[in-house]
């Protein structure tokens, strides 16, 4: 394992400050790739799962949310809306009755008064005045009467204008009333400025002669009326005739006589009631109706905006909530996917560690096993050049011939020092080899760190890696799987051997530190380790983003043999300082459970 | 001192036995279990025993010759390892002696001469 290349890693995060919090808030599956999971790899892209679960649930809860607000969006504006176009249309409706009354009240007294009185007494000025004080004390408004003839002179005329005698055969009106009978005027303004309209009546005499009678009132009555309607939505309600003409003052149209800012609606018997706009833009409902018999047209106009107030405020509510409602459901989704995803991420790492770990723990055992028949085979020769290089010497040594000849003899010493030599590393291998078994035995930990520095010595040297040992005297031999500690003690030294340059320095240090537990510290002036990395190293994969170097479970392995013969492992380091490893071991030994027992006795005991 | 060696390598009992005799102690030798109990009309106060040898092991030669030798004693030899190994597979063979291959023949012959003080103490 070597931690030198990931030591480079790590510089990005510390250059870019205002990626800290969405790297803070990323959750570890994020830029989690394993490489190795296979054919089904996808299911491995937690990524990937994350975004589709993400999809799928926010789907699946949202969609009928904003499904049943738009309905309920749409109904419920349906409803506001129909009730304003209803009231409208009810109240256009109520209005053009009361006007036509009006009207026709007028119209049917006028009736009266022709069939009532004889041609002559409405010649008759004293008569006429009379009917006319008669007509104005039960009806405001009227104005004047006139008698015209079939000419269409006045003949007489009571009122404050002087017209008798007025010429009318020319006027649009006469010719109408002689047509069709009767006639009611448009709003015209008097001499004396006020709105009025003219009311007429043919009437034929058994003669075969006809005359008509003419009344005018004023229109405040009118105005009145339309003015005291109670009209929700700023509304306007104003009579126009069939050329768009204002008949009547209007609030916010015009006034009278004046043209409507608005188009003339077409005709219609009945009451009509559209949404429309304005001339600035504004949508407004517009009621209309035409008035039978008469040129008027009667208009209610409502500004939409007004009416829909209330309508608005209840939008904004509905709308509120919905957007309420998304974003809790939507950090509910994520936090919950998150939380599921990271789960499963954590599962299938820990399964990955495990699959890793039989895979070192395989190796290993292969590794000793292999190592133990290399030095059996090698011993067996080994001996055979023993004795044979033993009885040269013996040969020489006991015939006298030879035996001052110091340089032959020199020549088989060195023979035999060459074959101690490799008896030693071929005991050193079987040794080593036989701890790869789980053993639970008395270990002198000095002695480990002195085998397993000397496994590295050859190393030290061509490297000239200066190695110090400082052990407490008093470091008592303790209960522990020698095994185990070994493989650490290999781990971590080889980690200082892969970080410290040529001519490095490394130091072990060995220290009881209390009645229960010993401490040994591997620390190195090597190239240290990032802050940024520090936490990770013992977590399985770490290095697996870098190029090169091993699978990065050299220092989750340690950490997890630390823990097995109930350890510790803590690391500390400067980038450029150096590093140092801290194991700290009990001095007795708890067997912790170990699930994995078995899959052990199987690939490592063989 | 008689001495038997046996061992699957014939160039090493061979040398064995003759670098013994050149120190005055009496050596055959035998490549294999076989051939160690068809020696006839010798006794032997020592048997170096090769612990892993074709067809016979070290172990199984033991037993035989103990019938054979009732008085002679053993020591074993091994490429394999070290005290605790040996102990494991000759627990029931009861050895009191071994040695790991390639073995100094001095040390052997100290070995030897410790086997025969401790027997007849």
């Amino acid at each position: 394992m070597r931690i030198d290349s990931e030591r480079t890693e790590g510089k990005n995060s510390q250059t870019r400050p205002m990626t800290t919090l969405i790297e803070k808030l990323k959750p570890k599956f994020w830029d989690h790739r394993d490489d190795t999971a296979g054919p089904f790899n996808r299911m491995f892209n937690f990524r990937f799962v994350w975004k589709v679960s993400v999809f799928l649930m926010s789907a699946v809860a949202l969609l009928p949310l904003i499904f049943i607000t738009v309905v309920d969006y749409q109904v419920t504006q349906n409803a506001v809306r129909s009730e304003i176009l209803f009231r409208t249309s009810r109240l256009v409706s109520n209005t053009r009755r009361t006007l036509y009354f009006f009207l026709d009240e007028r119209r049917a007294v006028l009736n009266f008064i022709v069939k009532d009185n004889t041609y002559d007494d409405l010649n008759n000025e004293v008569r006429l005045s009379e009917l006319l004080n008669n007509l104005q004390k039960e009806f405001t408004g009227f104005i004047d009467l006139g008698v015209i003839d079939a000419d269409g002179r006045q003949s007489t005329y009571v009122g404050p204008y002087p017209l008798e005698g007025a010429d009318y055969s020319d006027q649009g009106w006469f010719k109408e009333v002689v047509e069709r009978g009767s006639y009611i005027s448009d709003i015209f303004m008097g001499f004396r400025r006020i709105p009025h309209l003219a009311i007429a009546f043919k009437h034929d005499l058994p003669n075969g002669d006809s005359f008509v009678l003419r009344a005018t009132f004023d229109t405040e009555r009118f105005e009145d009326m339309l003015s005291n309607l109670m009209i929700s939505g700023e509304g306007d309600a104003f009579l126009i005739n069939h050329d768009g003409i204002l008949q009547t003052r209007s609030r916010l149209h015009g006034n009278v006589l004046e043209e409507l800012n608005l188009p003339v609606p077409p005709f219609s018997e009945n009451t009509q009631v559209n949404e429309t706009s304005d001339e600035a833009g504004n949508r407004i409902i517009l009621g209309y109706a035409y008035i039978a018999d008469t040129p008027y047209v009667l208009m209610i106009v409502k500004q939409t905006d007004e009416l829909m107030k209330p309508w608005y405020k209840t939008r904004s509510q509905l709308i509120g909530f919905l957007m309420v409602s998304i974003t809790s459901i939507i950090i509910v989704v994520l936090g919950i996917v998150t939380f599921m995803v990271s789960k499963i991420d954590q599962a299938d790492q820990r399964r990955f560690a495990a699959m890793h770990r039989v895979e070192y723990e395989n190796k290993m055992a292969s590794i000793g096993r292999m190592a133990a028949s290399i030095a059996h085979e090698v011993n067996n020769p080994l001996a055979i050049i023993n004795e044979k290089a033993g009885l040269i010497k013996d040969l020489f040594t006991f015939r006298e011939q030879y035996s001052q000849d110091s340089k032959l003899i020199g020549q088989v010493d060195s023979i035999l020092q060459s074959v101690k030599r490799c008896g030693a590393i071929t005991k050193r291998l079987l040794k080593f080899a036989r701890n790869m078994d789980e053993v639970i035995g008395p270990v002198n930990l000095v002695l480990v760190v002195r085998e397993v520095l000397g496994f590295l010595e050859k190393e030290a040297a061509y490297r000239s890696i200066q190695i110090t040992v400082n052990a407490d005297e008093d470091i008592p031999e303790f209960e522990t799987d020698r095994g185990k500690v070994q493989q650490v003690l290999l781990n971590i030294i080889n980690n200082a051997f892969a970080a410290v340059s040529e001519g490095g320095r490394i130091e072990v240090v060995i220290k009881h530190r209390n009645k229960d537990s010993v401490m040994v510290a591997v620390i190195d002036d090597g190239c240290g380790i990032p802050a940024a990395n520090i936490r990770q190293i013992f977590e399985p994969f770490f290095t697996t983003k870098s190029k090169i170097g091993g699978t990065g479970l050299g220092l989750s392995i340690t950490y997890g043999l630390v823990q097995e013969i109930g350890g510790t492992i803590d690391v500390k380091s400067e980038v450029g300082e150096g590093t140092r490893f801290t194991l700290i071991l009990p001095l007795t030994y708890q067997k912790k459970p170990d699930h994995r027992e078995k899959s052990n006795e199987c690939t490592v005991g063989g | 001192m008689n001495v038997l060696l046996v061992d699957d390598e014939i160039e090493l009992v061979d040398t064995l036995a003759e670098r013994l005799n050149m120190r005055g102690i009496e050596a055959d030798w035998a490549t294999s279990g076989e051939e160690a109990m068809a020696i006839e009309g010798k006794t032997y106060d020592i048997a170096v025993l090769d612990v892993k040898m074709p067809r016979i092991s070290g172990i199984e030669l033991k037993k035989k010759l103990q019938v054979k030798y009732p008085g002679t004693h053993f020591i074993f030899m091994t490429g394999h390892g070290s005290e605790d190994d040996f102990r494991a597979g000759s627990a029931e063979a009861g050895s009191d002696y071994y040695l790991v291959k390639p073995v100094d023949i001095d040390i052997l012959i100290q070995k030897m001469n410790e086997v025969l003080e401790k027997a007849s103490e």
